[in-house]
């Protein structure tokens, strides 16, 4: 397989390093594939940048961070402002319609999608929003099975949570299978 | 088997080899970016028996395990450096007394509270020169989970064969960092215990009297035997003395027991080296990005090569000499102004090969970096 480098981008509290972690997580146990997460944040707790980075392949990674992203995922536009220069040439900008202002072209496909406003419609609140991203990233890239995911967001979250998230990635993953990409 | 597979940070890699090693306590004091050292033992410790103390500060944290190791339990405590600069008066304390324990320190950016939340490797001196006088320390680095893992294993090993504190000197990215671990199974690694005395209860027990082969058996403090534990020079009894010939022979001893045995110590992985004319020297996260240039350049014939130390003290000085003998260039890749590279360039023969390749603004240095460095160094431009 071709190395993936992705990274998640947002601001804190938008979970998007948990969303990081599950998909790596996903491509470890329930995959049989080598990955490795890293995060840079702040000091602060919430609000501050934040950033994840994950690398999936099947060969041994040792330099953990990324530098060229083949997939972005910006959901504030401080992210995109900062991050859409990176993206590797033919790669993939993931971003959300209402958080985030595309002005800029860039040599890669773009996936802007409603996932802030189709979470808060259907579930009241926001707080899905980062397991709705994480099932577009997953049915926009095919590199993680819908299964291998399911089983690490159901593992993550005890009972309280586990049918809310699920329905959230799958949600996430009808509006990656759905949307048109075009070119940024 | 699928059940040890895991995909967890460094830090809680950490843990669960401290506990395959046999901790039954741990204090410390919550810091980034070792916190989750601390919370995920608060969590694990319990479950299997074992205490957690969350303590005030740092002083507190080291001197609780030195005094639960004395009753004879296993015991560890995580820092950062602003928490590691705190412990050094008790470390040196451990080091008189030898009494063992294993004090984590997940590095990051400094001096003083510095960079919380981004790396650095600027402990390397510090865990060797930090507590003050002549003394002898372990020091020990992984730059993978698996790795961390066994290294973490054979702290505690080490500090139960030795009588002595052992410094895991870990960092912001490794610790951090998720990745997939193998747990071994039990048996796989093998432990240490602590050689305790035979002698009974009623009969003296002296507790800094060595045997022939130099290990000191202990008794746990509190159990059968009354005795004396303290900082100050000390005679077989552990009571105070300035004999010379005491002083001289405990001063020679805790220096010798390290450096006598330091190649049972001494662990590092090399690849690639047979025909490298430049060997790249380094340990923890940065190794990683070295190991990336390493196998890429080599895919293009590029005769390059890596050591990566684990063992950071005693310093392996021999290793060093003997894997870059035929090298041109040797390069020290960390993530400070520059501190393993001295001990390189007093190990190696014609130290004018040894250069730097460091980064020191809280990023951890990229396999681009460094060869922008080696191109420069080969003359190529960057």
């Amino acid at each position: 397989m071709e190395k993936c480098r992705l990274v998640f981008s947002g601001s804190g509290g938008q979970g998007i390093i948990t969303a990081a972690i599950l998909l790596a997580e996903a491509a470890v146990l329930h995959e049989g594939l080598n990955a490795v997460q890293s995060q840079s944040y702040g000091a602060q707790a919430r609000g501050g940048a934040a950033r994840s980075d994950v690398v999936i392949w099947d060969k041994p990674i040792y330099y953990p961070k990324v530098i060229q992203p083949n997939v972005l995922v910006c959901l504030t536009q401080t992210a995109y402002n900062k991050y859409h220069p990176t993206i590797r040439p033919g790669g993939l900008l993931i971003t959300d319609t209402a958080l985030v202002k595309v002005d800029k072209s860039a040599e890669a496909r773009l996936a802007r999608l409603p996932f802030q406003d189709q979470v808060k419609q259907e579930m009241g609140n926001t707080r899905g929003l980062n397991i709705c991203v994480l099932g577009a990233v997953a049915a926009l890239t095919q590199i993680i099975s819908t299964g291998s995911l399911e089983s690490a967001v159901a593992g993550r979250f005890d009972e309280r949570f586990r049918e809310a998230n699920l329905k959230a990635l799958h949600m996430g993953i009808a509006l990656g299978s759905q949307s048109a990409l075009s070119s940024v | 088997m699928q059940g040890n597979v895991k995909f967890i940070q460094g830090n809680e890699v950490c843990v669960e080899a401290a506990l395959y090693a046999g901790l039954e306590f741990f204090a410390g004091y919550p810091i980034t970016p070792s916190t989750e050292i601390a919370e995920t033992m608060s969590a694990r410790l319990p479950q299997i028996g074992g205490r957690f103390l969350q303590m005030e500060d740092e002083i507190a944290s080291i001197c609780a395990i030195i005094g639960a190791s004395l009753t004879g339990r296993k015991a560890m405590t995580a820092t950062s450096g602003p928490g590691f600069s705190l412990m050094q008066e008790a470390l040196g304390y451990a080091v008189m007394t030898e009494i063992p324990c294993v004090i984590v320190d997940v590095q990051r950016g400094g001096p003083s509270t510095g960079l919380p939340t981004h790396v650095g490797q600027g402990d390397f001196n510090q865990a060797r020169y930090g507590t003050h006088g002549d003394h002898a320390i372990v020091a020990l680095t992984a730059s993978n989970h698996q790795d961390m893992f066994a290294i973490t294993v054979e702290a505690f090993n080490i500090a139960e064969a030795f009588r002595t504190p052992v410094i895991l000197l870990f960092d912001e990215v490794t610790g951090h960092m998720r990745e997939k671990v193998v747990i071994p199974e039990r048996g796989e690694i093998a432990l240490v215990e602590r050689l305790r005395t035979s002698v009974e209860s009623g009969v003296d027990y002296h507790p800094y009297l060595p045997r022939e082969d130099g290990r000191l058996p202990m008794s746990d403090f509190g159990g059968v035997h009354r005795y004396n534990v303290t900082g100050l020079y000390h005679d077989m009894w552990g009571f105070p003395s300035d004999d010379p010939k005491i002083v001289y022979g405990l001063i020679r001893h805790l220096m010798d027991k390290i450096g006598n045995y330091a190649e049972n110590m001494t662990f590092f992985r090399q690849d690639h080296i047979e025909d490298a004319h430049t060997v790249l020297v380094s340990y923890g996260a940065a190794a990683r990005s070295a190991r990336h240039l390493v196998e890429n350049r080599r895919k293009r014939g590029e005769r390059l090569g890596l050591l990566e130390l684990q063992t950071l003290w005693p310093f392996p000085g021999d290793v060093v000499r003997k894997v870059c003998k035929n090298a041109d260039y040797i390069v020290v890749v960390e993530l400070n102004t520059g501190q393993v590279i001295r001990e390189v360039k007093l190990a190696v023969d014609r130290p004018e090969r040894v250069y730097l390749a460091n980064r020191i603004d809280g990023q951890l240095i990229s396999p681009t970096d460094i060869q922008n460095i080696l191109r420069l160094l080969h003359g190529k431009g960057v």
